[in-house]
């Protein structure tokens, strides 16, 4: 019997920290110009430094200029999805819950489309749009994924799909509709692409990232039990109506955060948690910042592959992960319980 | 099964040494129920008003056929459903104004239902019973641990400690989710039809437990059951259900009245009293 205790979680997250910035190096490497990790590293050690007038100018062009913001919108990315999909797989208690699989991803994409048709200009309306896409789309499988008053994991995948399908086809009717100024390309808001730098400063995305990860890693301890009840978990004293909520809110958020940004990126926010939890168990709370480093990890190594596979031409990051998640996610399919 | 008989007898007088002196653990006054009490449709089932009270080391049986109205008191005791009228206390608080950590400090209920999602361990799962006990974001103490521990060893399970929850067996699982209520530390151990997927010395041990747990660990037990025998065996009172009224509250001798059993359980009963005063029923003349 050897509980989880906070020092196991600390050096665990660090470790994956420590891989993640290997990830991050050798996503810096690849490309066009031609760069040496050590000059990366030291590039980043002075940059972090503040001492830019250390730095070749052409190196931090290249690593701060290009490079880094793409990773960095990568990491965000990659930590709102798994972390999303975590909390939707304790939220609806489903193992198979992501957000691109339940259309949530759509529903946010649709709602960032729709902000791009009507209010271009207006900071942050499309990540406000997005979110509420994100959240009306989760309510809709929420209740269309009801049986007899309770929540069928069969129903509610189909609800799910279904709803991806219709969001879908109304993306692309409204994609046909927009002029070329807004037409981003429909693959980005259904493949999810990182190429766009976001309208919004990256600082308050990762704020918002942050705020929304710690209120469901806040209530890890109650998913835990709700995983083996929801009535089971009332009983041991946790307070089921409020963790759902902010479980819920949070989770379309970081949903609408992703999606905002980079478009529908799919089987992240199954595959990541699903890979967690075979490393570490299933703890929510190891598994929730395990999957947001992890996520984070994923989507760079992702986008690294993307940005040099068929380089010059780049692929969609979703393209990326639907290629590597799919197989991923038949494997866990016919795989028995453990 | 004769043997087995044999213990449970020998246990079951001592408790009779327990007095009307101890503690008052449940006191349940009047306490009714109706289900869709809407104002415009009548109510499609009622509790009608039950009064019982339960000591420390007692254990109760809610006895009853079917649709009689045993799980339904059952929620209300556990505070799942408030009652429409009358007061359900526990250590003199009522159930209703509690607040949910603090009732699961109180009681703890062991339903069937258990489907764990995500592969989980035996230690794992009996260590959920410690989270009424901390802060809302909590990591579980050494003294966690050894509750834990110990209840897995008072309901016989230490050596599962180990195991996968999903590759026990319907006993197994059965004591495990009783060892979380035990970490519980709870006054009150409610259980739902606990002998309902049980072999038949799986019911006896089951309910020897229980009795056990009474006897020793100062519990105050109350089991949903159909177990006439076991229950009239083991119980030192018994709550009598009947189409959603409190028929009868009392020592097991003086509940089971055979034309009130008969006329309850719509089948020809005969009772006989056992050495020390037990009631049994057996099924009278050819069916």
């Amino acid at each position: 019997m050897r509980p989880l205790t906070p020092k196991r979680v600390f050096w665990i997250c660090s470790v994956l920290v420590g891989v993640l910035f290997v990830m991050v190096v050798v996503s810096l490497r690849m490309g066009a110009y031609p760069i040496s990790v050590r000059d990366i590293v030291m590039t980043l050690f002075n940059g972090a430094l503040g001492r830019r007038d250390r730095i070749p100018s052409d190196f931090w062009l290249v690593v701060f200029g290009l490079r880094l913001p793409r990773i960095a919108l990568g990491i965000l990315v990659g930590a709102a999805l798994a972390t999303s999909g975590a909390g939707f797989q304790a939220l609806l208690r489903n193992p198979l819950a992501d957000p691109y699989v339940l259309g949530v991803a759509s529903g946010a994409a649709l709602g960032a489309m729709l902000s791009l048709m009507f209010a271009p200009q207006v900071p942050g309306a499309i990540q406000a749009a997005a979110f509420v896409g994100a959240a009306a789309t989760t309510g809709a499988v929420y209740f269309l994924g009801r049986r007899g008053g309770q929540l069928d994991s069969a129903t509610l995948l189909l609800a799910g799909i279904i709803s991806a399908s219709f969001l879908s086809a109304a993306i692309m009717f409204l994609g046909t509709t927009l002029s070329g100024r807004d037409q981003r390309g429909m693959a980005f808001w259904i493949m999810g692409d990182l190429s766009s730098p976001p309208s919004l400063n990256l600082h308050w995305l990762y704020l918002v990232l942050i705020v929304a990860v710690g209120s469901i890693y806040t209530t890890s301890s109650d998913l835990n039990l709700i995983l083996t009840g929801e009535q089971e978990a009332r009983h041991l004293g946790v307070n089921v109506s409020r963790v759902k909520l902010v479980v819920y809110i949070a989770a379309s958020l970081l949903t609408g955060l992703a999606v905002s940004v980079a478009g529908a990126i799919g089987y992240v926010g199954l595959i990541v948690p699903h890979v967690m939890r075979m490393i570490f168990g299933t703890d929510y709370r190891l598994l929730i910042p395990a999957s947001a480093i992890g996520g984070a990890i994923a989507i760079v190594f992702a986008d690294t592959l993307a940005r040099t596979v068929v380089a010059p031409t780049e692929l969609p990051v979703g393209a990326m992960t639907a290629l590597a998640g799919a197989p991923v996610f038949i494997y866990l399919m016919r795989r028995s319980v453990r | 099964m004769s043997a087995s008989a044999e213990n449970s007898a020998a246990v079951a007088p001592q408790t009779a040494a327990f007095g009307q002196d101890a503690p008052v653990r449940l006191n349940v006054e009047q306490a009714s129920y109706a289900y869709a009490a809407t104002g415009r449709s009548a109510p499609n089932f009622t509790l009608g008003p039950a009064t019982f009270e339960a000591r420390q080391r007692e254990l109760v049986a809610i006895l009853g056929p079917n649709a009689s109205g045993k799980s339904t008191l059952l929620k209300l005791l556990a505070g799942i459903v408030k009652p429409l009228s009358g007061r359900i206390e526990v250590d003199g608080a009522e159930v209703g104004t509690l607040d949910l950590r603090t009732r699961a400090q109180k009681i703890a209920l062991v339903q069937q239902e258990s489907e764990v999602l995500f592969p989980l361990r035996v230690w794992e799962y009996v260590l959920h019973g410690r989270y009424p006990y901390g802060r809302r974001l909590r990591f579980e103490s050494d003294e966690d641990c050894l509750l834990a521990g110990n209840a897995l060893a008072q309901v016989g399970a230490a050596e599962l400690r180990d195991r996968w929850m999903d590759q026990l067996s319907g006993g197994e699982k059965q004591r495990v989710i009783l060892a979380r209520a035990l970490a519980q530390q709870p006054s009150l151990l409610l259980l739902d039809e606990p002998t309902q997927h049980l072999d038949i010395g799986g019911k006896v041990e089951l309910l020897r437990r229980l009795r056990r747990l009474a006897d020793e660990s100062r519990y105050t037990v109350l089991v949903v059951t159909h177990e006439l025998n076991l229950a009239a065996e083991f119980s030192d009172r018994i709550v009598l259900l009947h189409k959603g009224k409190c028929l009868r509250v009392g020592a097991p001798a003086e509940v089971y009245d055979r034309d009130l059993l008969e006329e309850v359980f719509e089948a020809p009963l005969e009772i006989e009293v056992r050495e020390g005063g037990r009631p049994r029923v057996i099924l009278r003349g050819n069916l």
